[in-house]
């Protein structure tokens, strides 16, 4: 099973069954108080369940850290269609591994959620969309969902309460693009993924135009320990205004690599040197990225002070995201950096808006010639004032995605671009002048 | 045209997983599970999902361009995928990526003579605590070093 060695710093709730024998099966999750919150949501009003979930100050694990319990407050009441639920295991976001380690090891907890979430809006069936590139978690779910099934906590009856709710588990092929959520609706659909205008959100008119609960992974897996403990008492594990702990994926160049459960507001300093044994070789941070790729990048003497949580990050001008916090040391080229970023970007851009298909293409290209110390300085203002023309003016949130590493990296490592230019430049002197080269 | 028995109960299965009415929505996961079993999306395999869905055959193809998991062309038995993005960059999967190619001979999205092994250049697959990575297939590796990925390919030679 893929996890990493416990660390005394984490607090573990969401994982506190990782690690049992056979962590994954019913009988684990049931001898250590699996489905005990969903029993527990039996007894509950809907407006009991959401207002549990709003005391919490849950926001969505997913990146954009939208508060959940407003928005499962937003389905309608009543509403003659059916309503679905729909989970996101689509983590394609660069730096991002810790929905695949939740599934992986405990599947039952997120059914759990799936079903509690069921029950806070009325919602009879659900679907976990999963990545195309993880079948062997989609394995696990199909066991774990028979398992459910054959225990009674999933079917036309559930517990003999007169409760229903099917769930099934649907792969992806491969598309970044398929993580936004009405992107992700259209592939559930059977159709290309590529987002929908908004208005209306998926809360009126998600799945076949039905009301619907779209929330990640790590969001419904949430759900059971805010229902056990109280939502007061989980919002109190985090900080003020995001509550809870989050699943935080240390990767890059860090000593201790790996996916820990950590409170809002855990200390950078403390998480890099301490939890993840600070950086490879005794190097300095020269970059730190705090959720995926598609956050703006701070330095490394930016970084430092900060706290893991929504309110410090957007302070400092950049985003909690997805917890996918990627680390670069001293040594690191940005400029390189920042193209493998665009490259992606680019690759997956869907091609419906025009800002973005034209944009990251452009950008790619300007920076790829960059790379290789060719272009003026020009070429740098213009790859910062593509990125501000993308920002805000795409259908949806990839443009954005591809605009906020860049323009943060060409702001900030501007002069590692300069140096490229110059290094090229004085290799050529005595050498035939490069026609690509304009002084 | 037919598939394994194990292959048609899963999409017996596949197809009662929508409401009625919505059997488009099973288009995908039908292409991914028959492709895993023909190799790629042949025309003769579009014009069956179409006819098991009860769409025109031009909606499957809108779909298998879209995604990058979907192939037109027959991959590798092995299909070798190589994470460079930004995670797996870090710890050199750059460097990885182009030991694989020398390696195997092969360039982006090529396939070896023999059709037992195609290499690709892939996006991040989830891996990012344990870079770089690389998937055989669906089965992951993590930490991959020039060696291990040695190992991985000549594993796969040895008749099985």
């Amino acid at each position: 099973m893929l996890f990493n060695e416990p660390s005394p710093l984490e607090v573990k709730v969401l994982t506190k069954r990782f690690g049992l024998p056979n962590s994954a099966s019913i009988d684990t999750y049931l001898a250590n108080g699996g489905y005990k919150s969903f029993e527990k949501s039996l007894e509950m009003t809907q407006e009991q369940i959401i207002q549990e979930v709003k005391d919490s100050n849950l926001r969505g694990r997913g990146g954009a850290g939208f508060p959940t319990g407003m928005k499962w407050g937003f389905l309608p009441r009543q509403s003659p269609k059916p309503k679905y639920i729909v989970v996101n295991s689509d983590e394609s976001e660069p730096g991002t591994c810790k929905d695949r380690v939740l599934i992986e090891n405990d599947p039952h907890l997120l059914i759990e959620g799936v079903l509690i979430a069921g029950q806070a809006v009325g919602a009879k069936a659900g679907y976990i969309y999963v990545r195309g590139e993880y079948r062997y978690l989609i394995d696990i779910l199909d066991k774990a969902i028979d398992e459910a099934y054959a225990r009674g906590y999933l079917g036309k009856n559930i517990l003999g309460r007169g409760v229903e709710f099917e769930l099934y588990t649907h792969t992806g092929a491969g598309a970044y693009e398929c993580g936004e959520e009405s992107a992700l609706l259209e592939s559930l659909e059977g159709n290309r993924g590529q987002p929908r205008i908004r208005p209306p959100f998926p809360a009126v008119a998600g799945l076949y135009a039905c009301p619907t609960v779209l929330n990640n992974v790590e969001t419904f897996a949430s759900v059971p320990s805010i229902l056990e403990m109280g939502g007061k008492a989980w919002a109190d594990l985090g900080v003020p205004k995001a509550g809870g702990t989050k699943l935080t994926c240390l990767t890059g160049h860090v000593n201790k690599t790996g996916v820990y459960e950590l409170p809002l507001g855990f200390p950078v300093e403390k998480m890099i040197n301490e939890l993840g044994g600070g950086i490879r070789g005794g190097k300095k941070m020269k970059a730190f990225i705090p959720g995926g790729s598609s956050c703006p990048v701070l330095t490394g003497d930016e970084a430092w002070p900060l706290t893991m949580d929504y309110d410090s990050m957007a302070k400092a001008g950049t985003m909690l995201g997805s917890g996918g916090v990627i680390i670069m040391d001293e040594d690191t080229d940005m400029v390189k950096a920042a193209l493998r970023i665009m490259h992606f970007y680019q690759h997956e851009s869907c091609g419906w808006c025009i800002p973005c298909r034209e944009g990251t293409t452009w950008i790619k290209k300007l920076l790829t010639r960059l790379n290789q110390g060719v272009g003026t300085e020009k070429d740098i203002d213009l790859v910062g004032d593509l990125s501000a023309n993308m920002l805000g003016r795409t259908f949806c949130p990839l443009g954005d995605a591809a605009a906020m590493p860049t323009a943060s990296i060409v702001k900030k490592f501007r002069h590692e671009f300069e140096a490229k230019l110059q290094k090229a430049q004085i290799s050529m002197a005595g050498a035939a002048k490069n026609p690509f080269v304009i002084v | 045209m037919t598939f394994s028995p194990q292959l048609e109960a899963k999409l017996e299965k596949l197809l009662n997983s929508y409401p009625a009415g919505r059997k488009k929505s099973a288009l995908i996961p039908m292409l991914m599970f028959t492709q895993d079993e023909v190799g790629s999306i042949t025309p003769e395999l579009v014009q069956e999902v179409a006819k098991r869905i009860g769409i025109p055959p031009v909606q499957v193809d809108e779909v298998v361009t879209y995604y990058s998991m979907l192939h037109k062309k027959p991959m590798g038995k092995y299909h070798v995928q190589v994470c460079t993005n930004i995670s797996c960059l870090l710890w050199d999967g750059d460097q990885l990526w182009e030991h694989a190619c020398k390696k195997l001979g092969l360039g982006h999205k090529e396939v070896s003579a023999d059709g037992q092994i195609s290499l690709e250049e892939v996006e991040c697959m989830g891996a990012c605590s344990w870079a770089p990575a690389v998937q055989v297939n669906y089965d992951f590796h993590h930490r991959v070093t020039k060696e291990k990925f040695d190992q991985i390919i000549d594993s796969l030679k040895k008749p099985q």
